[in-house]
Parts: C-alpha cells; sequence; structure tokens
C-alpha cells in the first residue's frame, strides 16, 4: 500500500534519499520527466510541451527526526529535533539510528527511584538519551556517527473506523497524494514538486518553484487536527472524518482567495465534504512559493492528523479520498476552461 | 528449548494483575519438565520438578510473576475517546504518544495522546502531562460507536514488539517480570541434566503489582523449606545513582537485607564463585517490592532470598535487559539446587 510504504521510510529534513527514490520508482510509469536539483527536490512533469495551464503539486518529503549530536563515555546518545518535537513524546519509545539502522531505545527513570514532585516535570530534550545497549562510546562510535539521524520505528496500521495510525503522515500523507493525481490523464502540464526541507523553514519549495514558474500551486499537507478531549471546541483547527481542509491564512501565507472560493464551491458542486482550518498557526510550502519570482497563486489542501510530529499521528482514510477526489475534480474543471489565465 | 524465544512471545502477551489467563497458559503449554502441574485458586501457575531423594524430600520454592502493570478504562467519552486509571505503578510521562491495546470485545489498537501543544497554554509544555489529562484514541467517531467495542473496566496494554539492541540485550514491555520466569525455565533445563535431591516448585505468581498477593497463597499451598524470589532490580542508567543500581551484563543482583537468610545468601555466592557465574551484590535497606517479602512471612516462616535480574527503564514499554543475565540467573540458581543436601536446609532455623 502507498502511504504504508511512504510513512514506513525515513527523510529527515536533507536527508530525505529513501523517500526520494521510492516517489520517483512509484511516479516513473506515469510522467514524461523526472527532475532533482541542488537541494534533493524531486521535480516530475506530466504533458510539458501542452498547452494549457501550468499546475504545480506539492508536498514535502521530508519529516521531523532526532539528530545525533553527543556520544557519552557510556555509550548513550545525546540528540536534538530536526523540526518541531515536543520532547514529551519521546519518553519511552523505540528508534532506528543512523545509516546502519541500529535499534535504540529512549529511556526513562524507573518510577520507583523519581521523587513525587519530578513526575511533574515534563522531561527536557538534554535530559534523554538514546541506549543502543552498548558497553561504551567506543563500541557507540562503530555505530553510529554525529549528525546521523535516529528515526521512530512505528508501522502503518488501520484501526478504528476508517483511521490509519503512522508516522510521518506529515507530509506522506501529500506525497501519496501527488502520486496518485500524476496517475490522472490530463491535457495540459501537470507538474508535482516533492520538496525538501520544509520542517525546518519551507526551505526547498522556492527553489522548486522557481524551476516550475507555475501558473498556480496546490500545497498538499497534513496539517494539525485538535479535535481531541481538553481542547475547546472553538480551538479544533481541523477535526477528522470531516474532510479535506482548506486554509485561508496561517503565518506564512494569505492563500489566493478566487482559488480557495473555487474549491469550496466545487466540493459543494460534487458532494465532497470538506472543513475550512480553523486555525492561523504553523505554515506550509505555501508561503515561499507564493513569494517565489513575481509571484504565484497557492491553495493548500490538507489532511487533518491528529498527533502530528509525534510517534504515531493519526489521520481518517476518508479525509484522504476527499482530497485525492476534490484535487482530481479540480484538476479536470481546470481543462475544461478555456479563459485560464 | 529456546527459552529466549519463549521469552519474546510472553513478552508481547497481555497479563495485567489479577488477569494472567493468557499468560498462565502460554507457561504451561511451553514447560515440558513439570512432573506434575497446578494452578490454585488465585490463578498462581505451580509447576513440580521432582527430587531424587529419599523421602520426606525439602521443597525449594522459585517464584517469578507473571502479571504486568497496564491500564484500566474508567470513561468512555464524546467522540469516542478513553479516559483510565492505572494498575500497578506508572510514570504518567511514559504513556503520551505510547500505542496500546484495549482488549474490549476484541483486542484493539488505541493510541494515548493529550491536546495537542499549540492549544496549550504558555508555559505548560514544561509540565508533565497529567494522567488524568490523557486519553486513548480507539479511531471511532462517536460514544456510541466506541461503546459497542469498549465497556469501563475493560483492560489495557502497552503494545510493543520486542526489538533486539547490541549483544544480547532486548527491549520490551513486562520483562518485569516475564524475565524472571525465563530464569525459572533456564533452571528447569539445566536440573534436567543434574542430579538434585530437592523437590523445585517453579511458581509463576499472580498480582505482584498491587501487592505481592499471588505469593502469599502460592506460598501457603506449597510450604517451602527455602524461597527463591527471581524478579528485576534497576539496571544501570545515567540518571540513576551507581549505588542505586546492578549492572547489565554482570549476571544476577544478589540480595542483602532483611528479607534474605543468611545462610542462603552465603552458600548463594559461594556456589556462583564455585561455578564462575558473574554476580552483583544488591543491597536492599527496604526489602519490600518483591515476592522475597510475601514468601517469607507465610505460616511458621521461610528462609528466603532474591535474585534479581537487571533492568533499565522499569515499568516502560521499553525495559531493557541482557538475556545472558536470565541465562545466568537460571545457572546460578540450577547450581545451588543441584548443591542443597538435607542437612543444609534443616539448618536453616537454627540460628
Amino acid at each position: 500500500m502507498l502511504l504504508a510504504q511512504l510513512t514506513e521510510v525515513n527523510g529527515a529534513p536533507g536527508q530525505e534519499g529513501e523517500v526520494r527514490n521510492l516517489i520517483r520508482e512509484q511516479i516513473e510509469p506515469f510522467v514524461d520527466e523526472i527532475k532533482t536539483d541542488a537541494l534533493g527536490n524531486l521535480i516530475a512533469i506530466k504533458n510539458p510541451r501542452a498547452i494549457g495551464p501550468k499546475v504545480m503539486l506539492a508536498a514535502h518529503m521530508d519529516e521531523v527526526a532526532l539528530m545525533i549530536v553527543g556520544i557519552k563515555n557510556n555509550g548513550m546518545l545525546e540528540f536534538r529535533p530536526i523540526g518541531g518535537i515536543d520532547p514529551r513524546v519521546l519518553v519511552a519509545k523505540t528508534v532506528i539510528v543512523g545509516k546502519k539502522k541500529i535499534n535504540g531505545v529512549i529511556g526513562a527513570k524507573p518510577i520507583h527511584l523519581q521523587r513525587p514532585d519530578e513526575r511533574e516535570k515534563a522531561l527536557s530534550i538534554q535530559e534523554l538519551y538514546i541506549d543502543m545497549g552498548v558497553k561504551d562510546k567506543e563500541e557507540a562510535k562503530r555505530l553510529v556517527s554525529l549528525g546521523e539521524i535516529a528515526y521512530f520505528t512505528t508501522k502503518y496500521e488501520e484501526f478504528g473506523e476508517g483511521k490509519v495510525k503512522a508516522k510521518a503522515l506529515d507530509d506522506r500523507v501529500g506525497c501519496a497524494l501527488a502520486i496518485r493525481l500524476l496517475q490522472e490523464d490530463l491535457s495540459f502540464p501537470l507538474i508535482a514538486a516533492f520538496t525538501v526541507q520544509e520542517e525546518v523553514g519551507l526551505r526547498g519549495a522556492g527553489v522548486a518553484t522557481y524551476q516550475i514558474k507555475p501558473d498556480l500551486a496546490l500545497i498538499l499537507e497534513g496539517t494539525t487536527a485538535s479535535d481531541v478531549p481538553g481542547t475547546d471546541e472553538h480551538k479544533h483547527a481541523t477535526s477528522l472524518g470531516k474532510g479535506p481542509a482548506i486554509t485561508f491564512m496561517d503565518r506564512a501565507v494569505i492563500t489566493h482567495p478566487p482559488l480557495v472560493k473555487e474549491l469550496f464551491a466545487l466540493a459543494n458542486e460534487k458532494n465532497i465534504p470538506v472543513q475550512a482550518r480553523r486555525n492561523t498557526a504553523g505554515g506550509t510550502d505555501a508561503g515561499q512559493i507564493q513569494l517565489t519570482e513575481s509571484g504565484t497563486k497557492v491553495a493548500v489542501i490538507a489532511v487533518p492528523c491528529r498527533y502530528i510530529h509525534s510517534p504515531a499521528s493519526v489521520m481518517s482514510k476518508k479525509d484522504y479520498d476527499g482530497a485525492y477526489e476534490l484535487i482530481k475534480h479540480y484538476l479536470r474543471c481546470l481543462e475544461e476552461r478555456e479563459d485560464f489565465q | 528449548m529456546d527459552v529466549k524465544h519463549f521469552l519474546r512471545n510472553l513478552s508481547e502477551s497481555s497479563g495485567v494483575s489479577g488477569y494472567e489467563q493468557n499468560i498462565t497458559e502460554q507457561i504451561s503449554t511451553a514447560c515440558t519438565w513439570a512432573d506434575d502441574m497446578r494452578r490454585d485458586k488465585l490463578g498462581n501457575l505451580i509447576m513440580l520438578k521432582r527430587g531424587e531423594g529419599t523421602k520426606p524430600k525439602k521443597k525449594i520454592m522459585l517464584a517469578a510473576h507473571m502479571d504486568e502493570i497496564g491500564l484500566i478504562i474508567t470513561k468512555v467519552e464524546k467522540g469516542g475517546f478513553l479516559r483510565f486509571g492505572t494498575i500497578g505503578g506508572f510514570d504518567q510521562r511514559v504513556l503520551l504518544g505510547q500505542e496500546v491495546i484495549v482488549h474490549g470485545k476484541t483486542p484493539s489498537l488505541g493510541i494515548i495522546g493529550a491536546k495537542p501543544p499549540h492549544v496549550q497554554a504558555h508555559g505548560e509544555q514544561n509540565k508533565a502531562v497529567k494522567l488524568e489529562d490523557l486519553f486513548i484514541d480507539l479511531g471511532y467517531d462517536t460514544k456510541e460507536d466506541a461503546e459497542k467495542l469498549v465497556r469501563i473496566g475493560d483492560l489495557v496494554t502497552l503494545k510493543r514488539e520486542v526489538i533486539d539492541l547490541q549483544s544480547s540485550l532486548l527491549a520490551g514491555k513486562a520483562f518485569d517480570d516475564r524475565a524472571g520466569v525465563a530464569a525459572i525455565f533456564e533452571c528447569f533445563q539445566i536440573l534436567s541434566t543434574l542430579h538434585h535431591e530437592v523437590d523445585v516448585y517453579g511458581v509463576a505468581t499472580v498480582q505482584e503489582e498491587v501487592g505481592l498477593r499471588g505469593a502469599v497463597t502460592s506460598t501457603y499451598g506449597i510450604v517451602p523449606d527455602l524461597g527463591i524470589a527471581i524478579d528485576v532490580s534497576f539496571g544501570d542508567q545515567p540518571d540513576l545513582r551507581e549505588s542505586e543500581t546492578i549492572k547489565l551484563g554482570n549476571g544476577p543482583g544478589i540480595a542483602i537485607g532483611p528479607h534474605v537468610h543468611p545462610k542462603v545468601y552465603d552458600r548463594m555466592v559461594k556456589t556462583a564463585k564455585e561455578w564462575n557465574i558473574k554476580y552483583s551484590l544488591d543491597p536492599s535497606p527496604s526489602p519490600g517490592g518483591t515476592d522475597a517479602y510475601a514468601i517469607q512471612v507465610v505460616q511458621a516462616g521461610v528462609a528466603t532470598i532474591l535474585l534479581s535480574v537487571p533492568l533499565r527503564y522499569m515499568h516502560t514499554s521499553i525495559e531493557t535487559i541482557d538475556y545472558d543475565d536470565v541465562k545466568s540467573t537460571g545457572k546460578l540458581m540450577a547450581m545451588f539446587i543441584a548443591g542443597l543436601n538435607n542437612e543444609f536446609v534443616e539448618g536453616l532455623t537454627c540460628f
């Protein structure tokens, strides 16, 4: 299964190789050209010489992860997050470390030996370490080098009522959508950019867009869902099962209003449930894509995901399929429009 | 028999205190050395391997608890989310983001969540998420849907496949104290190739994590002359003082303290030295917390000792042990038992 494969490979910002290779393999039969650039963006072009609007789909390949920054004398590894990770989700988890893919665990002090007040305090990233089961620093150094990456080991699983549990749904779900959409038979130039380094400041997207020069760009994302106990309903950024979320605005972008309007209208016409993203926090590649050259019209279509940037995020297959349907219909509409400018 | 493989399966199976049935079945099926096997009313599994001495034979009991800590559903909320309490001691900080198995009508995957960081108040991220603010996401959309599967009182266990670390280290859940059960198996395996006079009762006890309860009733049923509890002890890890821990890979900890009979202790240490088995001394000024404490005061009292497999990150889903320590714990017990005679056992009441 596409999404299972995509979430079970690893790709920290700047080290997206495994993801890139998998995507390249998946899209090769459906596109006319594939290229990569100096940062590692993977750009796939369908119908390069066709007339009509040049439409860009963008999804980032990278995921939040942990970088090894130190090896202690006892062989334990010190790490820092690449991208935003709440250290509280790391305690007592398994990881896979470095190029050699060594198993490790993130340990914690046993409850029996804690003072009661310790349990009230979150463990900071400096207090956490990875244990590979080595005897000392020398043994650790034979297995791992500084700068290598530790990843969560979560397996893709479907559960509950049409839900999926996996790591890195942000943004492999966007990659999966782009891969599926590239299989559509369309008459205009469709370009998918699988971007790098989104999690450390939207670094790859601008570079990719500069090469593509699209007329419009759809950014495919996995976004925060906060429809969980303890969160007031008015603070639910998105909710699972209510369809893909469309962004009006976030920290980095005000999406192109006519485009957003069209998407909502189309969803309504085709009876596809959609929701507005009801929060302006965070940012996506749209922020860079809109600012490239003399500007690009952008919209963001995102699959709501609970517990993003943690070992196990959760999404609804309904929302994933809804996002696919909506974008597919939108692309078909574009094909029928002669006035596109 | 590959006891390590057996331990792997045992670790990945579910058996919260009071609900050890499934574990009991696995242990009794795998145990090929017992001449007799029975269960008492609390569910303790008692495996007897007869000795070759002349009657009345002395009885030695080996006890390791098979229960694990777990969670229990206390409420099904709007949206199908589950609230829970704990069975046994959990640090609330090790639960966030953890995958679990909810043992409802059918075992189902759940994920322990909390409200996301961006809706938390300033400063909240420096605090641990409180147990009462955590919930289990079962992937259902409504309370009604969730209730078709789950009821209040259903149990929840951590979901974790055992992983191999470097050398012979393993990480997983419930090695506390299924590693002890594996040590009994390792002991039986060696004993089956040796001559021993005493009857050996291997006991997989229940409900240790909620107050050493199974050890009480099983000891009463056996009335052993000597009891060895096998449990886990804090392994060396960077955030603990050296004096609080014993080292992984250095063999079992031999406890010394009020719950350990001095003569048994001396003989255990002597046996280890004689057979060149590595061990650590494990001073225990507060003797509670393991089955040895319960066994010691049953009926007219029992001479007891505690052996411990060193274990890091106790009561988390990534408890880490060195399997070599399980093997050497089994070997030490086997050699100790093979060397026992009536005279020594009778001397245990003479101070």
